[in-house]
C-alpha cells in the first residue's frame, strides 16, 4: 500500500542498466540522463557497449550497458560500481555481477533466465533461484510478460511488441527515484509520431512500469536524489562528441572562417562527422573521404584554400594520416586534427578507452615533426578544448592535434554551456595582395615565427608550397645541410612560443605546496578530481592538477612539479605523459596505470594514494 | 560587356607570364619538358587571372611541375594530389584546379584518391603523365608497364597485368576521358583546352617519354614512319580512320571492331563514326589497348573518349548549403549550443 512507503533520500546513486544489443539499454540510460538532468541533478554518464552492431542475441559479448552516476552534489564520475543493476537477461547479469556493491539492489528480468538464456550466458544455475545473489536485494520482474500484456490489443508483431520492454524498466525506475516522466513521453512522440501503434505501445509501457511499482505491494522504498547545488545558469546535457561539433562550429563562426571537416567514419569518432553534416545553415562543408589519408589530405586543400580545416579520428586511423601530418608541418598551413582515442594497437577495443596515443601525437611521424597537442578532460570540456586548438592552429599556422577519448566522447553530463557573445574572437587576418613588382615570401614570419596565410585567389600571392625542406623566407626547396638543421629547430621553436600565448597550469584541487600532486591529462579529469577531493577531506595533504595543453607544456609546469614531494602520474595506458614528463623535467615522477579499457574508479586511485603516502 | 571592358583593362597574359625562377631540374630530354611548354602555351588562353589558378601534385618526376608554373601551387605527399584537389575545390569551387600526376602517383599509390576523385566529378583537370616507369626512384616497373617489362625491380620480367588507365577512368565513371601525348604540341594542347572547357573531372591521360629509364616506350604512337599506322586520331562524328594515306578504317561488326582497308573495297559509310557521347562505344574504344608486338593489333587511339554533363560535387555540395538556408535561415549559434533541452538554475 502506498502508504506504507518509504522514501529514502539520497545525495548520490549509481544505477546500470545492462541488457543485449538490442534490448534499447543505451536509449533507456539516455532517457533516464536527460531526465536527471532536467530535474537538476549533477552527472556523469559511462556507455558501455560491444563493437559488434549485433553480436550472437544472450550472450556475454552481445551484452550493451549505460551506466548513470547522478546526485545532489558535485559528481564527477561515472561512478566506480553502481547501487542499482538493472539486468534484462543472464549474461547482463553474468557481465556485471562484479560491478555491484555488496546490498544493492539487483532488478531482473525473468524472462531472460530461462533455460536457453542460461545457457547461451554459460551459466549452468539460475543465479535468480540459487543462493549466489544473497547479497543483494533482488527484484525479480517478468518484464518481457508484463510488457506483452500491457499492450495485448495493439496491432503489432510480438518482435515489436518486445522491443517496448525497456520502456518497462524505464518507469519502473522512474518511480523507483519518484520522478515525472513528461520528458520521456515527450521524446516518443518525437522519435514514433509518424508510428501511432509503436508510439502508443512505448508510452503504455512506459506507464505500465510505473503503476507495476505503485501497485505492486512488493515494493517500499523509494528514493529521492534532490536537485544538485550547481552553479546558477542555463543547463543542457551534451556528450563529448557532440561538444565538440559544437565548439568546431563555434570556432569557425569567431574565427570568420568556413569550416571544413574531411573525414572518414571510425568509431569512436564518427559522431562529430555526423554531428557537423546536420550543421549546413552554418556553411558547414563535410567530407566523407575515400580513406583516412583523403580525409586529411582533402581538409589540407580546404586549408590552402582559407577554411578552418579539420579532420576527426581514432588511433588507427591517426596512424593512417601520420605522412600527411608531416606535409601540414612543413607547409605550415593550419589543421585541426582530432583523435577520438580508443583502445589500440591496431583495431584494439574500438569502442572501449584509452589514453594510449599520446606517445603517437608527440613521436608518431617520420623526420623531425613536432605538432602541438591539446587534451579534452571531460564531454563539455571538449568544446573548450577544441575551440583551443582551432585558436591555436590558425593563429600559429600549424597542425594541432586534440585528444579526446571514448569515455567522454560517449559520456554525458550538465553543461552550462557559454553564449556567443562570452566566447573570444579568433583573430586571423589573410595575407594582403602585392603590388607590381613586389615580392611575395611565403616563409617570412612573425613573432610567433608563424608565416603568412596567402590564399590562392589574392593577387601577386602566387606561390607553391609542398613537403620538401623549405628554405625559410622565401619557401624555396632547399638542400642545404645548414638550412635542414636550421628549419628542424625553428619548427620545434615555432611549437615551443606557443607556450608564451596559453594559460599558466593550473591547480585543480589541493594545495599549492604539498606531499603529492596527482597529475593527470584528459579524460581522467573527473576521476582523478573526486578521489583527490575526498582525500582532502580525509585531510590528506595532495593536490591535483590536469593538463589541457600537452605539448608546450605550460611555463609554469617544472616549477609546479617542485612544489611537491611526490609527483603520481595516472593514466589510461602504459605510461606516456609520465616518460615524457621525467624527460622533460628529470623529475621521479610516478605512474599509475589502467589498460583495461575502461576509465579510473575513484576508490582504486584512493588506494593507490593512500598507499603511496603511507 | 562588363568583361569585354575587365579583359580590355586587365594585363593580356602570355605564356611567359607562367614561368617560375625556379632551376628546371627535369633530365634533358624528358617529355615533361613538351607539357609544360604546352600547358603554359593553352593557360593564357583561357582568361583566368593567374591568382585563380592552382596547380596540385603528389610525389614524382611529374609532380615537380608546380614549382615551374607561375600560379599557386602545391608539391603534395605521393599520391594524394587527388584527394588534396578535392579538398581545395570543395572549399573553393571559385578556382580554376589542376592536378599533375604520373602513372605511379595517380595509380598506383594514389589509385584510390583518383577513381573516388573521378566518380564524384569535381571541376578539376588531372593531367596523368605516363611514362610506365618509375623515374624518380630510378626505373623500377610502374603499374601501367606492360608485361615482360624488364626494369630494377623485375629482372626477368614484370609479372603484373598492367592497368588501361582510360578503361579505369571510365569505369570511374568518369564524365571526361582523353589521351594525347608529349610529342605531338597541337593535338595536346588541344585536348588540354578541352579539358578545361569541360565541366567536371577531366581525365587527361599523356604519354610521356622518359628518356632515361623507359626510352621509346610510346616510339610506335610518335616517331614518323610508325605514327600513322598505330596511333588512331578520334575526332567528333568523324569515321575512325587511320594508316598513311588514312586508307585504313574501324568497322564495328556487332561489338567487334575489326580492322577494314578502304583502298581494298571497304566503304568509308560502314566505318565506326567517333561519337564522344556514347559510352558504349567509349568502353569499346578504350580497349584498344594491345601491345604493338601483338599480331592482329588495333591502333592505340588518341582524342577525346567520352564525355558527358553530370553535376559537379561542389556545385551539389553549394546548392545543398543554400537550399538548408533558404528553408531553415543562417544559423544561430546560440540556438546551436542550447540543443533541445535546456534548464535554468538559480
Amino acid at each position: 500500500m502506498a502508504d506504507q512507503i518509504t522514501i529514502q533520500e539520497l545525495e548520490e546513486a549509481v544505477i546500470k542498466f545492462a541488457g543485449d544489443s538490442g534490448d534499447g539499454m543505451q536509449l533507456t540510460g539516455t532517457q533516464f540522463t536527460n531526465n536527471s538532468a532536467l530535474f537538476g541533478n549533477d552527472l556523469g554518464t559511462f556507455p558501455d557497449f560491444p563493437a559488434e552492431i549485433r553480436a550472437p542475441i544472450g550472450t556475454v559479448a552481445g551484452v550493451s550497458g549505460f551506466q548513470l552516476h547522478f546526485g545532489s552534489k558535485e559528481i564527477y564520475t561515472p561512478g566506480d560500481i553502481c547501487d542499482v543493476l538493472v539486468v534484462m537477461n543472464s549474461a547482463a547479469l553474468k557481465a556485471n555481477i562484479n560491478n555491484i556493491k555488496k546490498g544493492g539492489i539487483i532488478i531482473a528480468n525473468t524472462a531472460g533466465f530461462d533455460a536457453k538464456n542460461l545457457k547461451l550466458a554459460n551459466m549452468t544455475s539460475n543465479a535468480l533461484e540459487d543462493d549466489s545473489l544473497s547479497n543483494y536485494q533482488l527484484i525479480k520482474m517478468d518484464i518481457t510478460r508484463m510488457t506483452r500484456e500491457s499492450i495485448t490489443d495493439l496491432q503489432l508483431g510480438m518482435k515489436e511488441k518486445d522491443r517496448c520492454k525497456n520502456m518497462f524498466v524505464l518507469g519502473f525506475l522512474y518511480w523507483m527515484y519518484n520522478r515525472e516522466m513528461d520528458n520521456t513521453i515527450k521524446f516518443l512522440n518525437e522519435k514514433f509520431g509518424k508510428k501511432p501503434e509503436v508510439l502508443e505501445a512505448n508510452i503504455r509501457v512506459l506507464k505500465a512500469g510505473y503503476s507495476y511499482g505503485d501497485t505492486t505491494e512488493q515494493f517500499t522504498t523509494r528514493y529521492k536524489v534532490d536537485k544538485a547545488v550547481m552553479p546558477a545558469g542555463t543547463y543542457r546535457s551534451i556528450m563529448g562528441n557532440q561538444a565538440t561539433a559544437l565548439g568546431l562550429v563555434a570556432a569557425s563562426k569567431k574565427s570568420g572562417l568556413p569550416l571544413f571537416l574531411g573525414s572518414y567514419p571510425i568509431t569512436p569518432a564518427s559522431d562529430i562527422l555526423h554531428d557537423l553534416a546536420k550543421y549546413k545553415s552554418f556553411g558547414v562543408k563535410t567530407f566523407q573521404a575515400e580513406d583516412e589519408i583523403a580525409a586529411i589530405t582533402s581538409a589540407i586543400g580546404a586549408s590552402f584554400g582559407g577554411s578552418l580545416a579539420v579532420t576527426t579520428t581514432s588511433g588507427p586511423g591517426m596512424a593512417l594520416k601520420a605522412e600527411a601530418l608531416g606535409l601540414a608541418t612543413v607547409l605550415e598551413i593550419p589543421l585541426v586534427i582530432i583523435n577520438v582515442q580508443r583502445g589500440g594497437p591496431s583495431t584494439g577495443l574500438p569502442t572501449k578507452t584509452e589514453q594510449a596515443d599520446l606517445f603517437q601525437a608527440y613521436y608518431g611521424r617520420n623526420g623531425e615533426c613536432p605538432i602541438p597537442i591539446v587534451a579534452a578532460q571531460s564531454p563539455s570540456d571538449c568544446f573548450n578544448a577544441v575551440f583551443e586548438a582551432c585558436r591555436i592552429s590558425v593563429q600559429h599556422m600549424i597542425p594541432v592535434i586534440l585528444l579526446t577519448d571514448g569515455y567522454i566522447a560517449n559520456g554525458a553530463e550538465p553543461w552550462r554551456f557559454p553564449k556567443e557573445s562570452e566566447l573570444a574572437e579568433i583573430k586571423i587576418e589573410f595575407a594582403k595582395p602585392m603590388a607590381e613588382g613586389e615580392k611575395f615570401m611565403p616563409y617570412a614570419r612573425d613573432e610567433k615565427l608563424s608565416r603568412p596565410w596567402a590564399i590562392p585567389g589574392t593577387k601577386g600571392l602566387e606561390h607553391r608550397i609542398g613537403g620538401l625542406e623549405k628554405q625559410n623566407i622565401t619557401g624555396n626547396i632547399s638542400y642545404e645541410p645548414e638550412n635542414h638543421e636550421f628549419m628542424v629547430k625553428l619548427r620545434e621553436e615555432k611549437v615551443d612560443r606557443i607556450a608564451n600565448y596559453i594559460p599558466e597550469q593550473k591547480i585543480d584541487s589541493g594545495p599549492a605546496k604539498g606531499k603529492l600532486l596527482v597529475l593527470g591529462w584528459g579524460g581522467t579529469y573527473g576521476a582523478l578530481k573526486a578521489a583527490v577531493r575526498q582525500l582532502n577531506e580525509e585531510g590528506f595533504d595532495i593536490a591535483h592538477a590536469q593538463l589541457r595543453h600537452m605539448r608546450p607544456f605550460p611555463k609554469n609546469l617544472g616549477e609546479i612539479l617542485n612544489n611537491y614531494d611526490k609527483i603520481l602520474i595516472p593514466e589510461i595506458n602504459n605510461g606516456q605523459l609520465v616518460k615524457i614528463i621525467r624527460d622533460k623535467y628529470f623529475i621521479d615522477a610516478m605512474a599509475y596505470n589502467k589498460i583495461q579499457g575502461l576509465p579510473f574508479f575513484k576508490s582504486e586511485l584512493m588506494d593507490k594514494i593512500r598507499e603511496i603516502l603511507k | 560587356m562588363a568583361e569585354t571592358i575587365t579583359a580590355t583593362t586587365e594585363q593580356v597574359l602570355t605564356p611567359k607570364d607562367f614561368a617560375t625562377d625556379q632551376e628546371i631540374r627535369w633530365c634533358p630530354g624528358c617529355g615533361d619538358y613538351s607539357i609544360l611548354k604546352q600547358v603554359h602555351t593553352i593557360l593564357p588562353q583561357l582568361g583566368l587571372k593567374q591568382e585563380n589558378i592552382v596547380f596540385i601534385s603528389g610525389i614524382g618526376c611529374s609532380s615537380r611541375f608546380p614549382y615551374y608554373t607561375e600560379t599557386f601551387g602545391m608539391h603534395s605527399i605521393h599520391g594524394r594530389a587527388t584527394a588534396v584537389a578535392s579538398g581545395l575545390k570543395a572549399a573553393r569551387p571559385d578556382l580554376s584546379v589542376w592536378i599533375v600526376t604520373g602513372d605511379g602517383d595517380g595509380l598506383s599509390i594514389g589509385g584510390n584518391h583518383t577513381i573516388h576523385l573521378l566518380r564524384r566529378n569535381f571541376d578539376v583537370n588531372i593531367l596523368l603523365f605516363n611514362n610506365e616507369i618509375y623515374g624518380l626512384t630510378k626505373g623500377q616497373y610502374s603499374p601501367t608497364s606492360p608485361e615482360n617489362k624488364v626494369a630494377k625491380s623485375t629482372p626477368f620480367g614484370s609479372i603484373d597485368h598492367p592497368f588501361n588507365p582510360i578503361a579505369l577512368a571510365l569505369g570511374a565513371d568518369a564524365t571526361f576521358v582523353a589521351r594525347s601525348m608529349d610529342r605531338d604540341p597541337a593535338h595536346l594542347q588541344n585536348m588540354l583546352l578541352r579539358s578545361y572547357k569541360h565541366s567536371g573531372s577531366s581525365f587527361l591521360e599523356i604519354y610521356q617519354n622518359c628518356n632515361i629509364f623507359n626510352d621509346m616506350a610510346f616510339e610506335s604512337y610518335t616517331e614518323k614512319s610508325t605514327k600513322k599506322d598505330e596511333a588512331l586520331f578520334m575526332v567528333q562524328s568523324q569515321p575512325l580512320v587511320f594508316g598513311a594515306n588514312n586508307e585504313k578504317g574501324i568497322k564495328l561488326d556487332g561489338f567487334k571492331p575489326v580492322i577494314v582497308n578502304l583502298e581494298e573495297g571497304a566503304s568509308k559509310n560502314d566505318l565506326w563514326i567517333h561519337d564522344e557521347k556514347d559510352m558504349v562505344k567509349a568502353q569499346i574504344i578504350s580497349r584498344f589497348f594491345d601491345h604493338v608486338d601483338f599480331e592482329g593489333h588495333l591502333p592505340r587511339p588518341f582524342g577525346v573518349f567520352y564525355q558527358t554533363a553530370r553535376p559537379t560535387y561542389e556545385e551539389m555540395m553549394s546548392q545543398q548549403i543554400s537550399q538548408v538556408i533558404a528553408n531553415k535561415g543562417l544559423g544561430k549559434l546560440d540556438k546551436l549550443i542550447a540543443g533541445g533541452e535546456t534548464w535554468i538554475i538559480e
